[in-house]
C-alpha cells in the first residue's frame, strides 16, 4: 500500500493530484466521466464578487502543443457559488478549493470573507495571476509589492489555509513566491498561463477578441517545471505544481522538482479521465521504485 | 449519458477531393444520440492537432454499433481523419449539446450550407417520421460543393441554389425563389457559416417564423468545463454554445438582425 495523502499547510489531501482552476468548470461536468471521489481536490472555476460575462468570443486558439484562452473568468460571481452551486458538489469526497479573483483589494476581501463563512471548504487559491482581466488579475501578480498587499489583506479575512497562484509573466518568480510566503501564504500555486499571442496571417486578424490570452498545456511545461523547481528552493512552504501535465509521468516530475501536489488543466480537454490515470501511475510508480508515501517524491530529483 | 468510447474507423465514402463520410464502429454499445448532437473526435497520430475536433453526427446504426460522420476538409484536423486506415482507433466522446425541437408544426424548411448540413440527415428523417412536410434548401457556391442530396431527397423536397448557377437557382440561399413564391413553413432549421444563418435567421424574424440555428464555434473541450465556445445572448449573457446548444433559437442570439 503506498500512502498517497499530502498536507498542504493545515489542510489533507488524499492525493497529489487536483484540477485545475478554469478547466474543470465546477466538476459536475466531469460526472459522467469519473469518480470524483477520487480526487485529491477540485480547483474550481475562478470566483468574483459579482457575475462576469467575460470576454467575447472568440477566445480560444489551438497552438503548437498548447492553446491560448482569453475566458477572461466568466462566472456567475461568489453568491450564485454559494447558493447555487457548492450545494451540488459539496457531497462529493474531495477538497472543493474555490479559486478567488478581484479587479481591487477590496473585491478579493469580499470574495475571501463570504467563503470564510462556508462549511466544509478549508482552502482557498488567490488568483493573483489572471492574464485575461483588464483590471486586477495578473496586475497583482506581476509586481511584489502588490502581490504582497494582496496577500496580506485576504490572510486577515481568511482563517483557514491560504494559496496563493502564481503568474509566470515576471522576470523572477522567487521574488514573488518569497514575498507572499513573508505576507501570510500558507503554500504557493504555480504556474498560471503565460501571456501569448496569434495571428492569422489570411485574415491579418488576431484570432483572439482580446488580442493576447494565455498559453497552457505541454507547450509550457519546461518552464513550468523550472519555476516549480526555483520557487522550491526559495521557499519554505507548500509548492502546488502545474503547467501542461498530461499524463502521470509530468507529475511526477513536477513533485521531484519539489511540487507537493499537482493540478491537471488543459489536460482534461482532451482526457477527461486524465486524472484517475495520474492518480493510479503515481501509485504505480511508487511501488515500483520503493516509496512507500507519495510525499517522498517531493523534491526527490536527483543531482548530484 | 456522455461517456469517452473507443471506435474503430471501418470505412470512407468520398464524395470529393476534400469532402468525406466516415463510419466509425465500436465493440460497445452506441449511446442514444439525437438530431443536432455532436463528438469530440480525436485526430489520431496528429503531432501538429493538439485538440479533439467537434463533428455532427450525420448518422447512427445501434444494432452496427456504428456512427457516421460528414466532414469537410478545411484545415489540418479535418484532412488528418481522412487518412486513417481501416481499423485504426480513434477516441470519441459523446453525445455533445442539446438537440432540435419540433414542437407542433406541419411544415418545416431545413436551410444548410458547407459543413452545416449534417446534422440535417437524423432532423430529415424525424421530421418525415412525424409527417412534417419537410424542404431542404442547400446552398454553396458551386455544384461541386452540393452533397448528400439523395439522402435528403429520401425526406422530402430539396431545393439548391449556386452562386455560380451550376445546379439550382443562382445566388444565395436566402435568394431562392422558395421565399418569395408564397411557400409557407412553420419552422427553419439553419446550420452553417455565420453570414447564412444570420441572414436566414433575419427572414424568419420579418416572417414571425421559429427559427433554429445549429453554431458551429471553436471548441477547446466541447463538454462544459473550458467556456471559450460562447455565443451572446440579446439581452448580454454569453451561453456556452457546446452545452447550452449548439442548436439556438435565433430570436435569443444577440445576432442584430
Ligand atoms: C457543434 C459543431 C459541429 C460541427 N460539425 C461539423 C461537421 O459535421 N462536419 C464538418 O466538417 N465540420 C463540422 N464542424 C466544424 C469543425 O469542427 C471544424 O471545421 C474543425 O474543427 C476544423 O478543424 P481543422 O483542424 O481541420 O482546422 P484548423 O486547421 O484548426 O483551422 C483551419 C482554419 O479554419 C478556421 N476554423 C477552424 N475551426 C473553425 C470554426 N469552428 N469556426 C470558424 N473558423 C474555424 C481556423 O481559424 C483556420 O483558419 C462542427 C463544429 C461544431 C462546433
Ligand atoms: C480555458 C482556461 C481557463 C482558465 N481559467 C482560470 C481561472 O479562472 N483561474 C485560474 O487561476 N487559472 C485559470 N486557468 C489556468 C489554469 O488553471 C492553469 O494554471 C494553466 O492552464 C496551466 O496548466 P495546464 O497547462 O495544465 O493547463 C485557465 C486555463 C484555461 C486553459
Ligand atoms: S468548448 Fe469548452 S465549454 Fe464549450
Amino acid at each position: 500500500m503506498v500512502d498517497l495523502e499530502i498536507k498542504i499547510g493545515g489542510f489533507t489531501m488524499k492525493n497529489p493530484v487536483s484540477t485545475a482552476s478554469g478547466t474543470f468548470g465546477f466538476g459536475e461536468e466531469f460526472i459522467d466521466f469519473m469518480d470524483l471521489n477520487r480526487l485529491g481536490g477540485i480547483f474550481v472555476k475562478g470566483l468574483t464578487l459579482k457575475n462576469r460575462e467575460g470576454n467575447p468570443y472568440p477566445r480560444m486558439a489551438e497552438t503548437p502543443s498548447g492553446m491560448l484562452n482569453a475566458v477572461g473568468l466568466q462566472n456567475k460571481g461568489i453568491d450564485y457559488f454559494i447558493k447555487h452551486t457548492y450545494p451540488k458538489i459539496k457531497h462529493f469526497d474531495t477538497q472543493i478549493i474555490p479559486n478567488v479573483n478581484g479587479a481591487t483589494v477590496e473585491d478579493y476581501i469580499a470574495v475571501t470573507e463570504k467563503i470564510n463563512e462556508m462549511d466544509g471548504i478549508e482552502t482557498i487559491e488567490l488568483n493573483i495571476s489572471c492574464p485575461n482581466v483588464k483590471e486586477g488579475g495578473m496586475a497583482f501578480g506581476v509586481s511584489c509589492p502588490s502581490a504582497v498587499a494582496v496577500t496580506e489583506a485576504v490572510r486577515k479575512a481568511y482563517d483557514k489555509t491560504l494559496i496563493v497562484k502564481l503568474s509566470p509573466n515576471v522576470t523572477d518568480i522567487t521574488e514573488i513566491a518569497k514575498g507572499v510566503e513573508g505576507a501570510g501564504a500558507d503554500a504557493v500555486s504555480l504556474v498560471n498561463t503565460f501571456l501569448g499571442m496569434a495571428i492569422d496571417a489570411k485574415t491579418r486578424k488576431p484570432i483572439l477578441s482580446t488580442v493576447t490570452g494565455g498559453l497552457s498545456g505541454p507547450a509550457i511545461k519546461p518552464i513550468a517545471l523550472r519555476m516549480v523547481w526555483q520557487v522550491y528552493q526559495a521557499v519554505n512552504i507548500p509548492v502546488i505544481g502545474m503547467g501542461g501535465i498530461m499524463d502521470a509521468t509530468d507529475a511526477i516530475e513536477f513533485m521531484l522538482a519539489g511540487s507537493s501536489a499537482i493540478q491537471i488543466g488543459t489536460a482534461n480537454f482532451m482526457d477527461p479521465q486524465v486524472s484517475i490515470k495520474v492518480i493510479d501511475g503515481i501509485e504505480a510508480y511508487c511501488k515500483e521504485n520503493g516509496f512507500s508515501a507519495a510525499k517522498d517524491l517531493v523534491g526527490a530529483m536527483i543531482t548530484d | 449519458m456522455k461517456k469517452i468510447q473507443d471506435f474503430k474507423l471501418k470505412t470512407y465514402q468520398w464524395l470529393n477531393d476534400e469532402n468525406y463520410i466516415f463510419t466509425l464502429q465500436s465493440e460497445e454499445d452506441i449511446e442514444a444520440v439525437e438530431a443536432g448532437m455532436f463528438a469530440e473526435i480525436e485526430v489520431p497520430n496528429a503531432s501538429d492537432v493538439f485538440l479533439r475536433r467537434p463533428i455532427s453526427v450525420l448518422d447512427v446504426d445501434y444494432d452496427n454499433k456504428s456512427l457516421s460522420f460528414y466532414i469537410k476538409a478545411i484545415g489540418k484536423g479535418t484532412r488528418k481523419l481522412g487518412t486513417l486506415q481501416e481499423g485504426d482507433p480513434i477516441s470519441l466522446i459523446y453525445p455533445l449539446g442539446n438537440t432540435f425541437t419540433i414542437g407542433n408544426i406541419r411544415s418545416a424548411l431545413i436551410v444548410g450550407g458547407g459543413s452545416g448540413i449534417a446534422p440535417f440527415v437524423m432532423l430529415g428523417r424525424e421530421l418525415k417520421e412525424k409527417g412534417i412536410k419537410t424542404t431542404f434548401l442547400l446552398g454553396a457556391r458551386s455544384k461541386e460543393d452540393i452533397f448528400l442530396t439523395d439522402e435528403f431527397a429520401k425526406y422530402g423536397e430539396v431545393c439548391v441554389t449556386t452562386e455560380d448557377g451550376s445546379l439550382g437557382e443562382k445566388g444565395l440561399v436566402t435568394q431562392h425563389s422558395l421565399f418569395s413564391d408564397g411557400s409557407q413553413f412553420d419552422k427553419i432549421y439553419t446550420c452553417g457559416p455565420d453570414p447564412m444563418m444570420k441572414a436566414v435567421a433575419r427572414i424568419a424574424k420579418e416572417r414571425s417564423i421559429a427559427c433554429e440555428a445549429s453554431l458551429e464555434n471553436m471548441m477547446a473541450c466541447g463538454f462544459g468545463a473550458c467556456l471559450c465556445c460562447v455565443t451572446p445572448t440579446s439581452d448580454g449573457r454569453n451561453l456556452c454554445v457546446c452545452t447550452e446548444g449548439p442548436v439556438f433559437n435565433t430570436q435569443e442570439l444577440a445576432w442584430s438582425i
